[in-house]
């Protein structure tokens, strides 16, 4: 009986979001106050009833509740609770609804805090988020019902992946849905502000944290998952460019881009077409994502099971919602005024450079991604697409886009005079170069010029903020008036920018010096024998069995030696889980800030002997370190002050900074 | 006008990839043409899988049309494609020899005895070495191989009858036909 209850309630969520879609929007054209006002309570009912359907799920998981059918291929007896809990979204039907829940909380949080909005607007905004959620709970209805029943029912479940028994891969998805589906917020207000001809400053402010709140969240699912997959895979890669993780990195830049382009269009009300263009194009990467995942396009190590007609039901929704919006751009942005002029070296003209940058590498991944797709409807053939390729694109552009990260902060909007600028940046360049060349030159260890780049990159990101931080102390008359601004508006913004931009160059040198540095080997070992690797002695004393709640496990003993001091004992095993007997490495890691000491266990070769992959990985947890400095920076942003202001005004015009804080980076 | 047109350029781009997407949904991303089709069947020679006494060769694929099937008890796909394999021997147009790939002997025999046997003869490739040589990377697979020898097409996956009907069946008759 309850299975059925949860379908019930998910139909009854279709309902409201159909009433949602439907009566605010027209209620907001031909101005009918009662049609507007159905807005949040029809959110609310459409959260009330998605909700009540996923408590189902996850109950019929925790119950074993086998009779249904997705229970019965996913869930276990033996799974401890928290991934029976995960469980729920570790296939289709079940990440879907989380897909539609995570939506529907959207949008209750959308009728929340707009508070200080015109209601008319917020219902416009809520009827689009409607929209995309009538796509989602029909597609979950009509093709992939998670409360299907199964006969005769099984004694016991078919286990749920053992790749994701994990508490990563537990957060991972939930966390990458809040990102995916958070876009939608900002893709509505674009939709809502297009439907209105009204592209303006405000619109910009209200959009602006929306969307700084899901790129965080996307940036977190992005890092776990990258955390993930070096732990859990057993070979030390933290990125594959398969084309899942491209679905979730390309929607990453669009929103990096749009948040960006936002700054200008909020502060200078220009870029407006370009902007609310970039809402769009983010949200429907996000759901061109969600398309490749499931429909069995692409081949990727994380696809869903294939199924064509789940593969249509998507494409045409993608039609629906992509098409239509572009279309009404098509039909709108025309008449959308320009904003204020800029001279050819200025704030806006460095963050057009940004933005043209982040969606030429976007676009070069899309490309990348599909070119097999491509390559095989074209007739040309099969292709694959991998890393070196992905690899020198990003090599290609990266720097460019950090030549502009160093300088945007420090330019003044509208008009920059070049000599002054380029006075400020002199010391910046002049560290950058330096170290780089060092770096590069084979004076402390053996040259390597990637690693050069990396380090001129970095000091130039790091040395171009720390001129920011000087121009921001001269202005507020030293570090009490620093501390006193602290909360005041556009701190948040500025301070946060400062942080994420810190993040990339962590982000550059953990990345270079792993790919260039990194040493590993693939060994046979005896109980008792000894390896070098990376100046570290490795002491492999045997494996022995060992049994785990729904698993048995062969785990390893490794002690690890540097100048004969002990420094770590490592405990690599493979798994072999009872149900899905697939064989899994739990890989043994000493972590550490500079280097990561990584030994996973390879194949029993009789006798008590092992192969073992013993790997010395150098910054590697730079490259998380520098994600997760950049999703605090995307916290602290969108927490800033002026995001809570009262009612803002829409009419009000975009006002430039005063000229005194001309110059200070507040976007 | 063109001040209009250039607003429907990202409408124009989505619609290509739309087209794109929807010719993908018809193609298998996971279809990989094998390097052996149009050369010269790889040489083995394996002990019976009935009969381990007696071999099975390469030689006794040439000189017709024949087709090799490589299957093993554990694989859940050559369960549901062997109605399939049985459909086509029941023709009669063709010879159906099996390569049984890592299994057990004695599994597979009772998996003929229980579900019927296509098969004209079936080589046992218990370490799976002859199947490394054919290129296998998962049962099941099948090859149609010509009078000379000559490998003409791999179909990877379980066999469907709509696959039989249009892909299997007219091959072998061209090929028949062909001295």
């Amino acid at each position: 009986m309850t299975p059925e209850l949860g379908n019930f309630a998910l139909i009854l969520g279709l309902c409201m979001s159909l009433v949602l879609s439907i009566f605010p929007l027209i209620g907001s054209i031909n101005n009918t106050p009662g049609w507007v006002a159905l807005a949040k309570p029809a959110a609310f009912g459409q959260l009330f009833f998605v909700a009540i359907s996923f408590a189902v799920l996850v109950a019929a998981f925790i119950n074993n509740d086998f009779s249904v059918l997705y229970v019965a291929q996913n869930g276990n007896t033996q799974l401890p609770l928290l991934y029976k809990i995960s469980a729920v979204w570790g296939a289709h039907e079940g990440s879907l609804l989380l897909w539609a829940l995570i939506l529907s909380s959207w949008t209750v949080a959308v009728a929340l805090f707009s508070r200080a909005l015109p209601p008319e607007i917020v219902a416009r905004v809520l009827s689009v988020m409607g929209m995309v959620s009538i796509g989602f709970m029909s597609f979950l209805l009509f093709t992939s019902n998670p409360f299907d029943r199964v006969f005769p029912v099984p004694f016991e479940g078919g286990d749920l992946n053992p790749l994701l028994q994990d508490f990563g891969l537990a957060v991972h998805p939930p966390m990458l849905y809040m990102g995916y589906v958070g876009l939608s917020v900002a893709f509505s207000f674009a939709i809502a502000a297009l439907i209105g001809g009204k592209l303006d400053a405000a619109w910009a402010r209200w959009s602006r944290p929306w969307t700084m709140i899901a790129w965080v969240f996307l940036t977190i699912g992005i890092t776990l998952g990258s955390w993930w997959a070096y732990y859990e895979l057993g070979w030390g890669g933290w990125w594959f460019w398969d084309p899942v993780e491209n679905a979730s990195f390309m929607p990453w830049l669009a929103a990096t881009a749009l948040m960006h382009s936002l700054a200008v269009t909020e502060k200078r009300g220009a870029f407006k077409r370009w902007t609310v263009l970039l809402a769009l194009t983010a949200f429907s990467l996000s759901l061109l994502g969600t398309f490749l995942v499931r429909s069995g396009v692409l081949t990727s190590v994380h696809s869903f099971a294939a199924d064509p007609a789940r593969g249509l039901f998507i494409l045409v929704f993608l039609c629906i919602v992509i098409g239509g919006s572009l279309a009404l751009y098509a039909w709108r942005a025309p008449n959308v005024s320009s904003g204020g002029g800029f001279d050819l070296l200025s704030r806006e003209t460095l963050l057009l450079g940004n933005n043209l940058l982040l969606v030429v590498i976007t676009a070069f991944i899309l490309l990348g991604t599909l070119a097999p797709l491509i390559y095989d409807a074209m007739g040309w053939g099969k292709i694959s697409v991998g890393f070196p390729w992905f690899t020198a694109m990003f090599v290609i552009f990266t720097p460019f886009l950090v030549i502009i990260m160093g300088i945007g902060p420090l330019a003044r909007w509208k008009k920059q005079d070049p000599a002054d600028i380029a006075r400020q940046l002199r010391i910046a360049l002049l560290l950058s170069v330096a170290a780089g060349v060092v770096m590069a030159l084979p004076l402390f260890h053996e040259g390597n010029i990637w690693a050069g780049l990396a380090v001129m990159l970095s000091v130039w990101i790091v040395s171009s903020l720390v001129l920011s931080l000087r121009q921001r102390y001269r202005y507020r008359k030293g570090i009490a008036g620093m501390l006193r601004d602290l909360g005041s508006r556009g701190s948040g913004s500025y301070y946060g920018m400062v942080i994420a931009h810190l993040g990339v160059a962590f982000f550059i040198i953990g990345v270079t010096f792993v790919t260039q540095f990194d040493v590993e080997q693939d060994i046979r070992m005896s109980p008792g024998q000894t390896a070098e690797l990376g100046g570290h002695t490795f002491r492999f004393d045997g494996a022995k069995v060992v049994q785990g709640p729904n698993y048995r496990a062969d785990r390893g003993t490794i002690h690890v030696f540097k100048d004969d001091k002990e420094i770590a004992v490592l405990h690599p095993e493979k798994r072999t889980y009872t149900v899905q007997t697939k064989p899994m490495t739990e890989a043994g890691i000493d972590p550490g800030f500079t280097r990561d000491i990584y030994v996973s266990l390879g194949e029993a070769l009789g006798g008590g002997d092992w192969s073992l992959r013993l790997y010395y990985k150098p910054f590697v947890r730079w490259i998380w370190l520098g994600g997760i400095l950049i999703a605090i920076g995307g916290l602290l942003a969108a927490s800033d002050k002026r995001y809570r202001m009262a009612r803002v005004s829409s009419t009000a015009p975009a006002q430039a900074t005063p000229k005194r804080f001309a110059t200070e980076a507040r976007s | 006008m063109t001040r209009y047109l250039r607003y429907l350029v990202p409408l124009a781009v989505f619609m290509v990839l739309v087209a794109f997407l929807y010719r993908g949904l018809s193609l298998d991303p996971k279809r990989v043409p094998s390097p052996l089709v149009g050369k010269p069947m790889p040489e083995f020679s394996l002990p019976r899988l009935k009969d381990p006494a007696a071999t099975l060769s390469n030689s006794d694929l040439m000189g017709k049309v024949s087709i090799l099937n490589i299957w093993a008890t554990w694989c859940v796909s050559c369960r549901a494609e062997h109605e399939v394999l049985l459909l086509l021997a029941k023709t009669g147009k063709v010879d159906i020899y099996g390569l049984n790939y890592k299994d057990e002997r004695d599994k597979a025999q009772q998996w003929l005895a229980q579900l019927g046997d296509p098969y004209v003869a079936n080589a046992f490739d218990a370490d799976g070495r002859v199947g490394i040589d054919w290129g296998v990377y998962g049962a099941p697979e099948t090859f149609i191989t010509d009078r000379q020898g000559i490998i003409r097409h791999k179909h990877i996956g379980p066999l469907t009858v709509d696959a039989l009907n249009n892909e299997i069946l007219p091959l072998i008759a061209e090929l028949q036909s062909t001295p």
